[in-house]
């Protein structure tokens, strides 16, 4: 035979090669292992955000987890220390969970607790519910008009938070505008009184948080694909039916992600019911920071932090986590 | 189809007058000429005249200004290093730790970020002797922490578009790793350092819980002022004060959509000219 | 051309006839895993200078991981690559003599044409006035002299293709790898560049390897090719060699198409064979010699070019099968036979149209015999 038998016996792999271990020194070929900064470069790249995040993200909860576990002191700063000590070579350690126990005996945290989580998931609600058609309308817009209308969602975003709850207390209040407007049409007598009620945080969270609802939303409805509604017309079915078993059930990611970005702020949220709810209006935000500023009960707002961390941030963050891998993988 | 897409502009629409009612009331109100900021009683610029005079809003608004420029600035260089790190570095020791901790004081809430920032400076004080006392380090400090996630956020999902090809092109004609930063990766991530910058200028600009926790007494930024004022009623001065804002960001914003729907435009013209052999 | 690659006397154009050549190229089993999967197995190749070598496999077969490995982006997990006398294993890509032309062309979206040609000569610090030079020269080269300030977006999809090549040119690599050089191209404008890329190849003598996907494409351009499937190289040669003497069915199939027939060796001499088949319905006679236990069961290989129709039973006994014609594709140049032969298996035959007229052309359903000479067919090695 010609050519091709011998240069295929060329390309047998001649198995003492392949198993004789290599000469060139592993460390010389895992410094070369990536294309990019590497060694020294790229341990400054990498290492100085971390080293960043480990002192002042990471290690605060540290001090805060320590500091709950200290009682309060008539001092500056007003808790006790933890170690003590004596002057001798002997340290002792004191733990305090007088604040967790006085957390779980005094109703007024769980029910802040609670509250936190009623208002949130509520919010949400809502959020969803005004935000998908929005979102949807957006994204059947001709290409080019679709900008226009995404920065009419983001342009609240941009302006301060504070300024537009604000804006609303302007409209709420007792002889606000919408009173006033009301009064002069003859429809009611007396000043509805809407300030300063559960009804006002709830509108507040829904108002602030809606363009981080939109957003997401509209991620997912512009990337699916239009044919597929047409595939559901074609086939026989309704707009609305298309709509149902389409468009909804593929705009799962979209629902989700927004509700997560909803969420998770609405829960630890303080400047919306500081202002705008009553004195009823138990959040768990505000509870934190009346504790911290009107009290002076440092161990105690460190108490209610951690129990906040450990009941709400930590499983919600697992569960972004979660969806995020399943994003990535389905 | 006709009839479900007006009634999913008349749902979307009222969406949209949701947003922006409460604005436009708030606008239209600064020009009042009373000070029962809801009574109508006549138009008048004369709120913005006092709240020029204002040496509380504006030397709040000086100080919030100036945090504002240096955290975001900061929060660019450091968010930076860790998007291009979780992007580019296949893996590296702490790279958990940093994807865990970079995104987390977006979701974190912000009583807590601020109460355990400020237990922090309070324990390093004391132990370190810095920072001295609570002021611009602090503020500062606190506001490249949550402000540095979003920069890494959003160069993370730029590097993540931008094919990693184009880099390990510029490796192969022989520039080296510092080089092909320089010269290749950082020129087309501007785009994402640029509105990194912008979102880190804007939340500093207006954070308000953190700062209230890690400021010391007599430094007040801008939001904690406007805080003040709102919790003693409702002041036309801050009607004045949030419409220049909104006036501000509307024009920014509006510029740079329409800045990117042109470029957008021009590069596809110029790319249907190229495919026609022109 | 064949007499010369059956390695009687070394041509210089083709040094890997001639056994004490030194290779340019040797790679030296590398092999590279990503976690549990290896997506190269142990390959082993040497390419000569100025060769213009190309990589044949479909996706997943290994080819890019290779050609990553040659350019430096990726590391073996063993094996050696040493590239003109020196081991290239564990130096930057930045440092390798080595250019790259990538299938999606990864220009520099920022920079102008001359910006991205220039930029491999200005990290060599090349002077300036040399630069402007050398990168003129070559943007004529690749005729693209007019296009200097355009931006890549600016240029349609076979500019941008002449100017990666321009840019991976430029340096003078002693190697240029070229990773699906024309795939990002429409069927007409990849024929012209095809010829092209072949006449830089040679006007600057630098050694080309071209992962491709494409057979009719590595076919066209190469000196040489290597075929790869799972990792693994299964047949080196020149492109006459590895179509018309595939070394087994992978090889058979993936380039060009074939009929294969199974059967058993019922005579086993040096200079022919003879195979039972059942499944032609006759016997084959094949005019090469195999080494392989009698009675063995083998696969013979029958391009449908190489098969002969005819109305009348021809004049020979072995290679003839008869069967009924079942379709008829006509292709312009050549028409495309499928033939339900009596056993049952259905074979492809093609025959140019040679005449724009036939006076009585084959039907459907019209029974035929197929013929084809002894040296037509190919026996596969399991």
């Amino acid at each position: 035979m010609s050519g091709g038998d011998q240069t295929a016996a060329q390309a047998v792999p001649d198995p003492g090669v392949a198993s004789r271990p290599r000469t060139g020194s592993v460390l010389t070929r895992l410094k070369h292992r990536l294309p990019l900064p590497r060694g020294l470069g790229q341990g400054m790249v990498s290492g100085i955000p971390l080293g960043w995040l480990l002192v002042f993200f990471l290690l605060p909860f540290g001090v805060v987890l320590k500091i709950s576990l200290a009682d309060t002191a008539i001092a500056m700063p007003p808790y006790t220390a933890l170690l003590d000590w004596d002057g001798e070579a002997v340290a002792t350690l004191q733990l305090n969970f007088g604040k967790y126990l006085f957390l779980l005996e005094d109703t007024l945290y769980l029910s802040a607790y609670a509250g936190s989580l009623k208002v949130a998931a509520v919010s949400t609600l809502f959020c969803l519910l005004i935000g998908y058609p929005m979102a949807l309308f957006i994204a059947r817009q001709p290409a080019e008009r679709r900008p226009l209308w995404l920065a009419l969602v983001i342009l609240p975003f941009w302006t301060s938070l504070l300024l537009r709850v604000y804006a609303w207390i302007g409209l709420l209040q007792h002889n606000g505008v919408i009173n006033n407007i009301l009064i002069n049409l003859g429809i009611i007598d007396q000043p509805l009184v809407m300030m300063q009620t559960d009804f006002a945080v709830y509108l507040g969270v829904v108002y602030t948080y809606l363009p981080f609802m939109v957003l997401p939303l509209y991620a997912t409805l512009e990337k699916l694909d239009e044919t597929l509604l047409e595939a559901a017309a074609d086939l026989g079915s309704a707009p609305w039916k298309a709509f149902l078993t389409v468009t909804l059930p593929l705009s799962r990611p979209g629902m989700v992600a927004g509700s997560m970005l909803v969420f998770i702020p609405a829960v630890g949220e303080f400047v919306i019911p500081a202002l705008m709810g009553g004195p009823d209006t138990l959040m768990i935000g505000r509870v934190l920071w009346d504790e911290f500023f009107n009290n002076r009960d440092w161990p105690m707002a460190s108490a209610v932090a951690v129990v906040m961390m450990v009941v709400l941030v930590i499983p919600v963050m697992l569960l972004r986590n979660g969806q995020n891998k399943t994003a990535e993988h389905g | 189809m006709r009839r479900r897409s007006t009634s999913l502009k008349v749902l979307a629409l009222t969406g949209f007058a949701f947003l922006y009612l409460p604005i436009l009331t708030m606008v239209v109100l600064s020009f009042n000429e009373s000070r029962l900021v809801t009574v109508w009683s006549g138009f008048s610029p004369k709120w913005y005249g006092e709240l020029l005079h204002d040496d509380q809003i504006l030397g709040a608004a000086m100080i919030s200004l100036k945090i504002a420029f240096i955290s975001a600035s900061l929060a660019v260089v450091l968010g930076t290093l860790a998007g291009f790190a979780l992007s580019r570095f296949p893996k590296f020791r702490g790279k958990v730790a940093l994807t865990g901790m970079v995104s987390a004081p977006l979701v974190m809430p912000e009583v807590i970020t601020g109460l355990a920032l400020l237990l922090l400076f309070v324990a390093m004080e004391s132990l370190l002797g810095w920072p001295k006392g609570r002021g611009v380090v602090t503020l500062i400090i606190s506001h490249v922490t949550f402000c540095m996630a979003y920069v890494a956020v959003v160069v993370q999902s730029r590097l993540a578009d931008m094919d990693g090809v184009i880099e390990e092109a510029a490796l192969d004609l022989g520039a080296r790793p510092w080089r092909v930063f320089v010269d290749i990766t950082l020129p087309m991530i501007a785009p994402a350092l640029v509105s990194g910058w912008l979102l880190s200028f804007t939340v500093s600009f207006d954070d308000l819980v953190i700062s209230a926790f890690v400021s010391g007494p007599g430094y007040s930024t801008l939001p904690m002022v406007i805080f003040s004022k709102v919790r003693l009623g409702v002041s036309p001065e801050v009607n004045a004060l949030a419409t220049m804002m909104i006036v501000v960001v509307g024009i920014g914003v509006v510029l740079f959509t329409w800045n990117a729907a042109r470029l957008h435009r021009m590069r596809q013209r110029e790319e249907r000219a190229a495919a026609a052999g022109l | 051309m064949t007499q010369a690659s059956l390695a009687q006397a070394a041509d210089p154009r083709k040094p890997w006839t001639d056994p004490v050549a030194e290779p340019f190229v040797r790679i030296e089993a590398v092999t590279k895993r990503f976690l549990d999967f290896t997506a190269v197995d142990a390959v082993s190749l040497d390419i000569y200078r100025s060769e213009l070598f190309c990589l044949l496999g479909g996706s997943g077969s290994g080819k890019s991981t290779l050609l990553r490995m040659l350019a430096g982006f990726e590391s073996p997990t063993s094996g050696r690559i040493i590239i003109d006398g020196q081991d290239m294993t564990d130096v930057p890509p930045y440092e390798r003599p080595i250019n790259m032309m990538f299938q999606s062309y990864a220009l520099f979206p920022h920079m102008s044409v001359e910006q991205n040609v220039a930029y491999g000569l200005k990290q060599d610090g090349v002077p300036k006035a040399e630069i402007a030079r050398r990168v003129a020269e070559m943007l004529d080269l690749v005729k693209m002299g007019q296009f200097v300030r355009r931006k890549p977006h600016q240029l349609s999809g076979g500019q941008r293709q002449r100017v990666a090549l321009a840019r991976s040119l430029v340096k003078r690599p002693k190697l240029l790898l070229l990773d699906e050089p024309l795939g990002a191209l429409d069927k007409k404008l990849r024929e012209e560049t095809q010829f092209e890329l072949m006449k830089i190849q040679q006007a600057l003598g630098i050694t080309f390897i071209v992962v491709t996907h494409d057979q009719e494409e590595a076919m066209t351009l190469s000196s040489r090719m290597g075929v790869m499937n799972h990792g693994r190289i299964v047949q080196v040669g020149e492109p006459h060699d590895l179509y018309e003497f595939p070394g087994n069915r992978f090889v058979a199939e993936f380039i060009g198409s074939v009929n294969l027939f199974e059967g058993t060796l019922v005579e086993d001499e040096p200079d022919h064979v003879r195979i039972d088949s059942p499944d032609a319905g006759c016997t084959l006679f094949v005019n090469h010699g195999i080494s392989s236990a009698p009675a063995q069961m083998v696969e013979v290989a029958i391009r449908p070019e190489k098969i002969r129709l005819s109305r009348q039973h021809p004049d020979q006994t072995d290679n003839v099968a008869s069967g009924v014609i079942d379709e008829i594709a006509y292709m312009g140049n050549l028409s495309v036979f499928q033939i339900r032969l009596k056993t049952g298996k259905m074979i492809r035959v093609t025959r140019p149209n040679l005449d724009r007229y036939d006076e009585m052309p084959l039907q459907p359903k019209e029974p035929v015999f197929c013929s084809w000479g002894s040296a037509s067919g190919v026996v596969l090695s399991a």
